[in-house]
């Protein structure tokens, strides 16, 4: 039976939404759940899964809805009272919390007026017309929204530069702008590498494994994932470029992104050969120019940016010797670490083997982000562990700053069976989750844990081939 | 421009984080200046409001540094008492009648309302008794025009005549003037919509005696300066809405020589002064024509969005707004929540009334509550936190702070002035107006006092019409 329930006049982010609906989800009795706010495109998702009752359609974007199919009335009559419990639970502020708190942004800045940046993270229709406020009072933004229109994007672009302020993203998932790491960033220690990158976990890779080898970063700079698209044409990669490139701090400067449409690559790359820094350009998927400016990894970027190699890679194991021609999964939270560790084994010449980026829209409709909700991943790698056919898995694992707090410890819940595992972790020694503890974690397991994403695919391909 | 990319990079980073408070918990944690913005869809996420607020964007804010430099250049001051006649020419000239609040036609007004504009009628003499007063207002023997059609205000049911003494406060920065009836007292009065003999004697006092003596008395003062009394008075625990005690005193205190120089005999010195020291309202009214007198000078400033006036009439809120000089947006009028006297209860209640809200629209009232904590319980607002969040709740819909007015428990700083439409619709903070609470029958009295809500949808009909002036 299905109950709605639409509460007036409450919002709630949808993250903490989010964490409630796979709660009531858990629930015996509950077939499925969803608490949402009712905006039309949400009214629209609990439709398609056939969770939307009158009470429901009703609903604006000013209320919340309580959605519960359950087995039978009484069961979804707990997991009404569950949900109110849950939902209560997350407007009670952490404890010892004493965040200042407004409503709006002119209440924040009144709390703040010295304040030089708005990290913006509310739903994408909302997003263009937050952002512009924050320009127009002078504020630098780290949008991290996304969902955003390419005319809003490239509007609100240009609006930062003619008031010369920073435009991050939409669609910016991290960034560490002088030392401070913002939105999903891991802990770096300060040092003269600025990081340009249109991709949040391709920015937080590079930027780790410069940490793992000894260097600093001095900023790192997201742009969005389709900052170098035509439409857009790279205005947030080249007002990232020239101001590394004026940065006292920074010495040399790593740019990481999809392989752009040729005419932006060509403005991209003039306007970083005019800067006196050496650069690095990791150009993910496009295959190696003449230049030696040019990587064809993040972790050739990291070794060229650093002039070193990292470790070499690690030894198979005894069970990795006999998969030999079986089929390789790889089941990633990251997109950039998915993209890459394919374009690895396409480029040995592999084909067959399933890559899947569990980050993706796709995936994550109305769900949390697998970074912030591992568990998600879970029951993919749990089927990959049982499926005969497969030889082998992959999978990496995200560090840092909004990330979930044990993401190996929920990972290894799923690897059940002598099945070799092949993992990366991305993150520092100094971020919350601690890097060597999370790789300690897997290698007890049985996990062979590489030095990076890349390590960890050219392993997985060497010995499939 | 101080706020540029190399001054970012220099760092700190010092962020407003709108959205997620999990980024803000991490901020923090690292050691970064942040502020958490819990954000709710602006405008309750209605496309036509959002379209208003994206056209209404940074011209309006050069308007409104302007209105709020004129509001805050105020310089009020109580010069005088005359009767309402010679101040208002339009009362003299016919059987004209100012009520608090929008227009509204008798049909639509509420019984206090009525129950006063009858008793107004039988103090003029236009009819003799209170049956005959009613058969001639409804019968369009009278003209009725809001009290800020014509300069004036006026608490609660707000009636002002032609021979009621009125106060002066005159904005000497300006040259402009307000002017408000004096407070009748507590109890049976008509601006509770009390209309008996009892009633209409005290009036006749007021008419005859009282207002002649305090107006000699003020004229003799040279007139009593009020931005340094407010100042004085929220240091002491008013706000000027529902505690005016301080005020009161202060004001008794300063006028009381000249008063007794004014009197002509012990006896009516005395009785002026028991009526004065009797009552913790007498600065209300003085208070009113001051918000008044101060937020005229913004009206009719081109693409401002500045709230000139917030007033009731126990049917309809309306509210007038800097750019759109005359044009009232009204929806409405809610109840409001607070506590009752004894044996009262909110059935008894009238629905919200006054023009007492121009306090609020000039940051005074609920919008100075940190000031007045003993006010705080009183109009079931709580404690003295819950105080402070109803000040800071209203910072975020106003244009500035009056350095002037300082709040003594907020680290002094000034009150929250300068309501902005457009930011009551973004964030759907409507503001919170201290008010007595009239019972619902004329004639009855005060039953309570709490803290209503302006209505949202007064400040969403201006926004609409501000978008559309400015397109």
């Amino acid at each position: 039976m299905l109950v709605n329930r639409v509460e007036r006049g409450r919002y709630l982010d949808s993250v903490a939404l989010m964490r409630v609906s796979r709660k009531l989800e858990a629930l015996a009795g509950v077939k499925s759940a969803a608490v949402m706010i009712g905006s039309p495109s949400n009214r629209e998702l609990l439709r398609g899964a056939g969770l939307l009752a009158r009470e429901g359609e009703a609903a604006t974007p000013n209320d919340l809805i309580i959605a519960i199919l359950a087995h039978d009335e009484r069961s979804g009559a707990e997991a009404m009272r569950q949900a109110d419990a849950l939902l209560s639970e997350t407007q009670v502020p952490a404890a010892g919390e004493s965040l200042p708190r407004a409503r709006g942004l002119g209440g924040g800045l009144g709390l703040m007026p010295q304040a030089n940046l708005a990290l913006i993270s509310v739903p994408g229709e909302f997003a263009p017309h937050e952002a512009r406020r924050a320009l127009e009072r002078g504020l630098h933004v780290l949008l991290f929204s996304d969902n955003v229109p390419l005319e809003d994007e490239a509007a609100l672009k240009r609006l930062a530069s003619e008031r010369g302020l920073l435009m991050m993203g939409p669609d910016c998932g991290t960034a560490i702008i002088a030392g401070t790491p913002l939105a999903f960033a891991n802990v770096l220690p300060r040092g003269d590498v600025g990081i340009v990158s249109a991709s949040g976990t391709g920015l937080q890779e590079v930027a780790s494994l410069v940490a793992r080898m000894g260097g600093g970063i001095s900023h790192g700079i997201g742009v969005g994932g389709r900052d170098l698209d035509a439409r857009i044409g790279a205005l947030g990669t080249l007002a990232a470029i020239d101001a590394l490139a004026a940065d006292p701090a920074t010495a040399k400067i790593v740019l990481i992104s999809k392989p752009p449409a040729p005419e932006v690559a060509l403005r991209v790359l003039e306007r970083i050969k005019g800067t006196s820094k050496p650069c690095v350009v990791c150009f993910l998927g496009m295959e190696r120019d003449q230049s030696p400016m040019f990587a064809t990894t993040l972790t050739e970027a990291a070794e060229r940016t650093m002039g070193k190699k990292l470790s070499p890679l690690p030894s198979p194991s005894r069970e990795m010797k006999k998969i030999k021609g079986a089929r390789g999964e790889g089941l990633y939270c990251g997109g950039t670490l998915c993209a890459e560790a394919e374009l690895i084994f396409r480029r040995k010449g592999l084909s067959g083997h399933r890559f899947v980026d569990l980050g993706d829209d796709e995936y994550t409709r109305g769900r949390p982000h697998p970074m912030i909700e591992p568990e998600i991943r879970n029951d993919h790698v749990a089927r990959a562990m049982a499926n005969p056919e497969v030889g082998l898995v992959l999978v990496d694992v995200v560090l840092g700053f909004g990330a979930h707090e044990n993401p190996a410890g929920v990972l290894l819940r799923a690897l059940k069976g002598p099945k070799p595992v092949v993992a990366s972790v991305t993150g520092t020694e100094q971020d919350p989750q601690v890097w060597s503890r999370q790789v300690a974690l897997l290698r007890e397991a049985g996990v062979v844990v590489a030095a990076s994403n890349a390590h960890a695919a050219e392993l997985a391909a060497s010995v499939i081939s | 421009m101080s706020n540029s990319i190399p001054n970012l990079l220099h760092g700190p980073v010092r962020v407003v984080n709108v959205g997620l408070a999990g980024f803000a918990r991490d901020l923090a944690a690292n050691g970064a200046a942040v502020v958490q913005v819990d954000w709710t869809p602006p405008a309750g996420g209605d496309p036509r409001l959002l379209a208003a607020l994206a056209t209404l964007g940074s011209s309006v804010d050069e308007a409104n540094r302007v209105a709020m430099q004129k509001i805050l250049a105020a310089e009020p001051v109580l010069a005088d008492v005359r009767r309402a006649g010679e101040l208002v020419a339009e009362l003299d000239a016919r059987r004209l009648l100012l009520h608090a609040g929008p227009p509204i036609e008798w049909a639509r007004m509420c019984g206090p309302l009525k129950g006063a504009i009858c008793g107004a009628i039988v103090f003029e003499g236009w009819a003799g008794d209170l049956a005959s007063a009613e058969k001639l207002a409804a019968g369009g023997g009278v003209e009725f025009a809001p009290n800020h059609h014509f300069g004036a205000v006026g608490p609660m049911t707000g009636i002002t005549t032609r021979s009621m003494p009125l106060l002066v406060v005159e904005n000497r920065a300006f040259g402009n003037r307000a002017v408000c009836a004096l407070n009748e007292g507590l109890g049976k009065v008509m601006r509770f919509g009390g209309n008996d003999a009892e009633v209409l004697a005290r009036l006749a006092w007021l008419r005859d005696e009282f207002g002649l003596l305090l107006g000699k008395a003020i004229r003799n003062s040279g007139g009593i300066a009020l931005n340094p009394l407010i100042a004085r008075g929220l240091s002491m625990g008013d706000e000027m809405h529902q505690r005016n005690v301080a005020c009161s005193s202060l004001l008794l205190r300063a006028l009381a020589p000249s008063i007794a120089r004014s009197a002509g005999d012990p006896a009516s010195l005395a009785k002026a002064f028991e009526f004065m020291g009797s009552n913790d309202q007498f600065f209300l009214n003085v208070a009113m024509a001051m918000g008044k007198s101060m937020l005229d000078p913004a009206r009719g400033i081109p693409g401002s969005t500045i709230v000139t006036t917030m007033s009731r009439n126990g049917t309809d809120f309306g509210i007038r707004v800097a750019a759109l000089g005359d044009a009232w947006f009204t929806a409405p009028v809610e109840m409001p929540q607070g506590l009752y006297f004894s044996g009262f209860s909110a059935a008894d209640a009238n629905r919200d009334i006054g023009d007492s809200a121009i306090l609020e629209a000039v940051g005074l009232g609920g919008f100075a509550m940190a000031a007045a904590p003993a006010v705080a319980g009183f109009v079931g607002a709580g404690g003295f936190a819950d105080a402070v969040g109803y000040t800071r709740a209203m910072s975020e819909i106003s244009a500035a702070r009056n350095p002037k007015w300082a709040i003594p428990a907020l680290e002094f700083a000034g009150t929250p002035t300068g309501i902005d439409v457009r930011r009551v619709v973004e964030t759907g903070i409507a503001p919170a107006i201290n008010t007595g609470i009239a019972h619902r029958m004329p004639g009855v009295g005060q039953v309570g006092a709490g803290v209503a809500r302006a209505p949202l949808a007064c400040f969403e009909k201006a926004l609409l019409a501000l978008a559309d002036h400015a397109r």
